[in-house]
């Protein structure tokens, strides 16, 4: 980034590649999964295979979609605990709708997208209005959504998931845009890949060369001061929620369109993992310090580690133990390597 | 009083700021009460008071944070109420806080233009300057005489007084009429005050009116034009420089027979201690201008670690 700087000051020494990479906030999550697939590598043979790997991506696109806006919603300084639930929300929403409605399935694709990011807009609305901690007004939001989709689609359709949409009218191009996949040889490439590639960049983009980029680590780095130079910060807090929101609507699209049915109970705890991908992808839990691509590091170390757990032959009962190790560890080791970083400056 | 009533009177018409009778309450609390203040074109009025005097709340006031209960504010002859600090800055008013309203983490250019980041480009290829950001932090602190390394440092790496300097002249940058500041010179050692103060006189040089908030009489002697003493939110005092000397000053802001007092307490420390008072004094001043005072070493080791170049 600083390569641009035009008038070199002697008083710098020229800061190799090395030291250059150092300061990035990614790099103690690129180390930490350079060592996880090392790890799975030596343990698990399959773990290499092509067809392994496009797995380990699939299940790393469905968490990485989803820390994005949960990593910038970090870096300015917040938390959203109904991430989870709230792609479930989004799902049941777009399903109930167009079956009720007996509508093109687009039709209840738009509604679900405007609840979605009425639900994002009451969190930050919440949030800067009462100026209660993030974690109090979403972990509500949570709850209630919880026992919404539940509730809502018990009344609903009787059962505890959606009626199947398959035959509806719209379904197949709706399914070309959120659930694509492609076979290439023994590879199968799922579009939430790309959507999750995409949204990596248009938020790295946003990040660093926007003036609402600029505002989000402001807001995150030190509300007070950003308020004091004229920084719109309630409007700042409310986007970013609404960001994690517009993911949701993605994220919940996806499911619907790939597994046709949705079960409401799911999602739950989901949340966490996306919060989890974004610290060891080195965002801050304090916020203003952060990066779109560190979370999508933080995506792929959670694909692997799931997968990888699988291709080991490990008894699945332990995944979870080892899933928290091996998130703990990466996390500690970055934490090792960014304070490494700072003493050799 | 009186006092104000007829310099107020003598330069009225020629002042960017003019508060007559303000008060505040906080409930049932009276945090000021018929302060008046004005300051004109490079001019510096310097607002003098302990702590719990009301400079905060007077300060807060001009910078748009809070309304005033009762009397006038003026902004060039017009009366005003400041709805947020927006509006303060869009009248002109540029306040610079104690906590300078920077962002610790951020860039030195980025926290330069935070909050009016001129940008290139049209709809979604709307972005940042970013080299023109860059480029004018550098001049722009130049032309203060701030010689920076490095932009791309997070400011939360300099030194107190390097970022007092950086606000001053990201005030003075975006057209500041008039510039507020809070105790700039409060968390300082000797010589960075001296840096600082001299960049207060530059911006008073460049015509803009300055109001100095500080309860140091020294520092406010060396470059005040008019001085606004407030005790316990009422206005104990307000003198134009040629009224009024530094001793005077010093008295009245410690509360004259206080002030006494304490110097014969002192005096009876200094006697039993036969002469050693001196070179104390200066070692402690060497001190407090060593490389790093306390509050640098805080704020270097909460310190980033994105910056990767500065050391």
């Amino acid at each position: 980034m600083s390569a641009a700087a035009t008038a070199v000051d002697e008083r710098l020494a020229p800061a190799s590649l090395v030291r250059r990479l150092l300061g990035r906030p990614e790099l103690g999550a690129v180390v930490g999964a350079v060592a996880v697939f090392v790890f799975f590598s030596i343990v698990a043979p399959t773990f290499l295979q092509a067809s392994s790997l496009s797995t380990i991506l699939y299940s790393a696109s469905t968490i990485g979609i989803m820390a994005v806006p949960v990593a910038m919603l970090m870096i300015g300084g917040e938390f959203d605990l109904s991430a989870g639930v709230m792609v479930t929300t989004s799902a049941l929403v777009s399903s109930m709708f167009s079956y009720q409605m007996t509508a093109n399935v687009w039709v209840g694709v738009l509604v679900s997208l405007l609840v979605t990011l009425a639900v994002g807009f009451f969190n930050g609305f919440m949030l800067t209005r009462t100026r209660l901690p993030s974690f109090i007004i979403t972990l509500g939001t949570f709850l209630m959504l919880t026992g919404l989709n539940l509730g809502f689609t018990k009344l609903i359709s009787g059962t505890v998931s959606t009626k199947s949409i398959a035959d509806m009218e719209g379904f197949p191009s709706a399914r070309a845009l959120f659930a694509s996949k492609w076979e290439i040889g023994s590879v199968t490439l799922q579009i939430t890949v790309l959507w999750w590639l995409a949204l990596v960049a248009v938020a790295t983009w946003i990040l660093l060369r926007t003036r609402a980029g600029n505002w989000i680590f402001a807001v995150g780095g030190g509300a007070d001061a950003a308020r004091a130079v004229g920084v719109p910060v309630v409007k700042t807090r409310i986007g970013l929620y609404m960001g994690v929101a517009l993911c949701a609507w993605i994220s919940g699209q996806h499911i619907l369109f790939s597994f046709d049915v949705v079960q409401s109970g799911e999602g739950v705890g989901n949340e966490f993992l996306y919060i989890i991908a974004a610290v060891i992808g080195g965002c801050l839990m304090t916020g203003g310090y952060g990066s779109a691509i560190g979370s999508a590091v933080g995506a792929f170390i959670f694909g692997m580690t799931s997968n990888g757990i699988v291709y080991a032959q490990w008894n699945p009962d332990w995944f979870k133990f080892f899933l928290g190790a091996m998130l703990l560890l990466a996390t500690l080791l970055n934490a090792w390597v960014r304070k490494r970083a700072e003493a050799s400056k | 009083m009186t006092t104000t009533e007829t310099t107020a009177a003598a330069t009225g018409a020629s002042a960017l700021v003019k508060l007559a009778g303000v008060a505040k309450y906080y409930g049932n609390i009276r945090a000021l009460q018929d302060v008046s203040l004005e300051v004109s074109a490079g001019e510096i009025t310097c607002v003098l008071g302990d702590n719990g005097a009301g400079k905060s709340t007077l300060i807060k006031i001009i910078a748009g944070l809070h309304r005033h209960d009762a009397g006038t504010f003026e902004i060039e002859g017009e009366e005003t109420v400041l709805a947020n600090p927006r509006a303060a800055l869009d009248h002109g008013i540029a306040t610079v806080y104690q906590d300078l309203a920077v962002v610790p983490l951020m860039p030195v250019w980025r926290n330069f233009f935070l909050g009016s980041e001129p940008t290139k480009g049209r709809g979604p290829l709307r972005r940042l300057d970013v080299d023109l950001m860059r480029r004018t932090t550098r001049d722009e602190l130049l032309r203060m005489g701030i010689d920076l390394r490095d932009v791309d440092q997070p400011i939360g790496t300099l030194s107190g007084g390097e970022r007092q300097c950086v606000a001053i002249a990201r005030a003075v940058h975006f057209g500041a009429k008039v510039l507020v500041l809070d105790e700039p010179t409060a968390a300082l050692g000797v010589k960075q005050s001296g840096v600082v103060l001299k960049y207060v006189a530059a911006a008073r040089d460049a015509g803009l009116g300055v109001v100095l908030i500080t309860h140091n009489p020294h520092h406010a002697y060396l470059v005040g034009d008019r001085f606004v003493l407030l005790k316990r939110g009422t206005m104990a005092g307000s003198h134009t420089r040629d009224s009024i000397t530094l001793d005077e000053l010093t008295r009245q802001m410690a509360g004259g027979s206080e002030l006494d007092e304490l110097s014969h307490e002192l005096e009876r420390v200094a006697e039993s201690g036969s002469g050693v008072g001196v070179t104390d004094a200066t070692a402690r001043g060497a001190g407090r201008t060593g490389p790093a005072g306390p509050a640098d070493q805080a704020s270097r080791t909460t310190a980033p670690t994105r910056d990767d170049t500065t050391r």
